[in-house]
């Protein structure tokens, strides 16, 4: 069985996020840019997979400009068997993704597909639950534990939510988001960095793949969030009721 | 919250051994209770014994010309610098007397906080006519006793001077006053496109006037030199008040003696830095950074050797630690995750490089490693893919300092020592010490600058003797100095001798007469007790 995972390009989770003068996005010249957290973590479970014998190959897939290259060596270095870049230099939303999935679904026919939960970028949480739909496959997301059963072809996985954990079978193929609490990414050591340089990239454009990317939607503007004002030291309990009642309006 | 149990935990732990030193010594038969509280061992004051664990017991005195702090000196203070600003509060001042690593113990009664340089200027005034000593205080977070009281000094804290005065955008020249924090300076950089010529695991707390007073030196040095070199001026006020206005931002100025140079390192001996202006190199864009592993010192050495050769344009730090350095971290750093799991090496060495274009940096690094790799320098190694994983990295290093405090007792030595013959220390102490402490070592490999840290699970007397004056006279011998970054402070102000002449200590003697006359700027620190007796 083989399993695809989609790992995004995205600006460095540990970098101070700047709105563009112009407002149309968020500035990325010049900025460090990563595999974003939650793709880290689905490599990461194919790859626990695959070292369990429960999967034969792993290919991670990046969509974007040529630099998503960068990314999809992380994958190959931290253990990816072969790689598939899908060059696109215009915005891609998340049902364009999940159109390119399919296709990419329908040439390479996985068993399992991992994506993560969301990108940090634009927190869309949707192409996950687009490919699986486009795809007719059952899908579990915010998996917190993916158990395999090759017999069965059956997934086992477990999800965080508000009351607790809920638990859900799927039959295979299927397609699984994950969340934050299901493993520790691996880190790429210099060996399979060595490795990675000689492992395939493969590269298609959304046309090859007759897939049309042009969206419906349009980005109006983007802003920074409202600065938090700084606090007050009240000088006494009656004006901090006062505070409360009449500028909080809490009580 | 963890912090703040984490403290008490110490505290417990060190009342307890004061406790039981103090038995000792005075045979008072008293049962410590867990109610008993910290200061009530520090109320019994001017007992000599709380000196005795930092360093070898060297039994100080106060200094008899000295007078001492009468209320009529408070409220002089709170005339001039406002009730707020005079702070007399117990609590307050345990933590002001306390450094730390919670060694040295003063107990001043007065912690002052000027707002400005002529608040500054007008205590010293006054401190110098009373003849009342000063101990000036940044972060707190030196590591041999210097930025906190021996007796009843008082303290005067930099950390209400805060304010960022200019940033030369073009040249890159930032002047600030000297109670700035260094990582509050770096963030605000950060936003302008700069970086701080120095960073160190204390950033968050240390000042960057500390920093300057104590030629702090850190993680950065290998690729941006010291404050002597990044320093462009300063202002620093002398013990009879004078205003020593330095803060040229001229790269180049030879006109007479370059006095700054004098406030560099002197720890608040011969004036209180009021305004600093250093010069901040451009941010760049690029950082890359591997974890590597080493199977002996001498690969540690090579590899350095090959770095500075073949990513020298790149390079920005060169840091390494051993197999027990590690094994610390791993068990006492909370978070802490060993980036080499598989098996465990006998060194560790961190290398950063710095540049501008992500790509090729990349690219360089990577070639360097693996050649290095293949040519058995290094037996494994990561690479951080993210920010996130860097953080990560350099939190095992960083994080030393905090994890031996966490295990115990530790004597900590800060030597320079040339580096072929740096670990050659470390094996002879670890044969020296035996079982009864364990020989923990780290440092910045690309200066030369080694972490002597000898932890055992409590202070003892015996293990001191094992260490010292074995590991100065070991230094000494092998022409390295006693202090490469840390100071000498209290710690080592009579060890002076082992990294400098008796001339040339004499002209320090004479230069220390000179700016403070009456010796009331942080006594009983950096230079040896022979000289500073002189009243």
């Amino acid at each position: 069985m083989k399993i695809m995972v989609a790992i995004k390009r995205v600006v460095d989770y540990a970098v101070k996020i700047r709105v563009k003068p112009d407002k149309t996005g968020v500035e990325t010249n010049n900025v460090k840019m990563s595999m974003n957290p939650f793709c880290e973590i689905a490599l990461e479970e194919a790859l626990k997979i695959r070292e369990a014998g429960l999967a034969s190959e792993v290919i991670a897939v990046s969509m974007g400009p040529p630099q998503c290259v960068d990314t999809l060596r992380t994958g190959l270095a931290m253990g990816a068997d072969r790689g598939i870049h899908v060059e696109a230099t215009t915005g891609l939303y998340p049902l364009n993704v999940a159109k390119i999935f399919k296709r990419l679904v329908e040439l390479e026919n996985p068993g399992l597909i991992f994506l993560g939960k969301q990108a940090i970028d634009d927190d869309c949480n949707q192409t996950g639950q687009m490919v699986a739909g486009l795809l007719r496959w059952p899908q579990a997301t915010f998996a917190s534990k993916v158990v395999l059963d090759k017999e069965k072809q059956v997934a086992t996985v477990e999800r965080e939510v508000d009351g607790g954990l809920e638990t859900l079978s799927l039959d295979l193929p299927a397609v699984i988001t994950t969340d934050l609490r299901l493993n520790q990414p691996r880190y790429a050591t210099l060996p399979n960095i060595m490795k990675a340089k000689s492992k395939v990239i493969k590269k298609y454009t959304p046309q090859e793949l007759n897939v049309d990317i042009r969206s419906d939607l349009e980005v109006v503007q983007v802003t920074e969030p409202p600065k938090r004002k700084a606090g007050v030291i009240v000088s006494s309990v009656d004006e901090l009721i006062e505070k409360l009642k009449n500028e909080a309006h809490v009580i | 919250m963890e912090k703040w149990r984490m403290t008490h935990r110490f505290i417990r732990h060190s009342s307890k051994l004061l406790f039981d030193r103090r038995s000792n010594l005075n045979s008072h038969n008293i049962v410590p209770s867990p109610g008993f509280a910290f200061h009530r061992y520090f109320r019994l004051e001017e007992c000599n014994f709380r000196r005795c664990f930092g360093s070898v017991a060297t039994v100080i005195e106060r200094n008899a010309s000295f007078s001492t702090l009468n209320s009529d000196d408070v409220s002089y203070f709170k005339e001039l610098l406002g009730e707020k600003s005079v702070v007399e509060d117990e609590d307050v001042l345990l933590t002001a007397n306390t450094d730390w690593m919670r060694k040295y113990q003063g107990s001043s009664k007065l912690l002052l906080q000027p707002k400005t340089t002529h608040e500054v200027s007008q205590i010293l005034k006054y401190c110098n006519s009373r003849c009342l000593p000063v101990v000036p205080q940044g972060g707190n977070t030196g590591l041999v006793g210097g930025s906190v009281p021996v007796f009843d000094e008082v303290i005067i804290n930099m950390g209400s001077m805060n304010n960022i005065i200019s940033l030369d955008k073009v040249s890159g020249i930032l002047v600030c006053e000297a109670g700035c924090i260094l990582e509050n300076l770096i963030s605000f950089l950060d936003n302008h496109g700069f970086i701080m010529p120095l960073d160190l695991g204390a950033k968050g707390s240390c000042q960057i006037g500390g920093n300057v007073s104590t030629n702090a030196g850190g993680l950065r040095l290998v690729r941006y030199g010291s404050l002597h070199g990044t320093v462009l001026g300063l202002e620093a006020v002398l013990a009879n008040g004078d205003v020593i206005d330095m803060l040229g931002t001229l790269r180049k100025d030879n006109t007479g003696y370059d006095l700054k140079h004098l406030f560099i390192g002197s720890e608040g001996s011969l004036g209180i830095v009021t305004k600093v202006s250093i010069l901040t190199p451009p941010k760049l864009s690029s950082v890359n950074l591997a974890f590597l592993a080493c199977e002996d010192y001498f690969s540690c050495q090579k590899l350095l050797v090959e770095a500075k050769r073949k990513l020298g344009d790149i390079l920005s730090a060169f840091e390494f630690l051993d197999n027990q350095s590690m094994d610390l971290v791993l068990n006492h750093l909370e978070g802490a995750r060993n980036p080499l799991p598989s098996s465990m090496h006998n060194f560790y060495v961190l290398i950063e490089t710095t540049g501008s274009d992500e790509s090729y940096d990349k690219e360089k690094l990577e070639a360097f490693l693996l050649s290095s790799m293949e040519g058995g320098l290094i037996s494994d190694g990561v690479l951080a893919q993210d920010i996130n994983q860097a953080s990560s990295f350099w939190r095992i290093r960083e994080g030393l300092p905090e994890a031996l405090m966490k295990a115990g007792a530790v004597y900590k030595y800060d030597l320079s020592i040339p580096v072929e013959k740096m670990y050659d220390l470390v094996d002879e102490m670890r044969i020296r010490m035996g079982q009864t402490a364990r020989v923990i070592s780290y440092g910045h490999l690309g200066d030369g600058n080694l972490h002597l840290n000898i932890s055992a699970p409590q202070y003892d007397d015996k293990i001191l003797a094992l260490i010292e004056p074995y590991v100065y006279e070991w230094t000494s011998e092998h022409k390295g100095s006693i202090s490469a970054e840390h100071g000498l402070g209290l710690m080592k102000a009579n060890k002076i001798f082992y990294s400098k002449t008796p001339e040339t200590v004499q002209v320090m003697g004479s230069i220390k007469k000179l700016l403070d006359p009456k010796g009331i700027l942080n006594p009983y620190k950096v230079l040896p007790q022979s000289l500073s007796s002189y009243h």
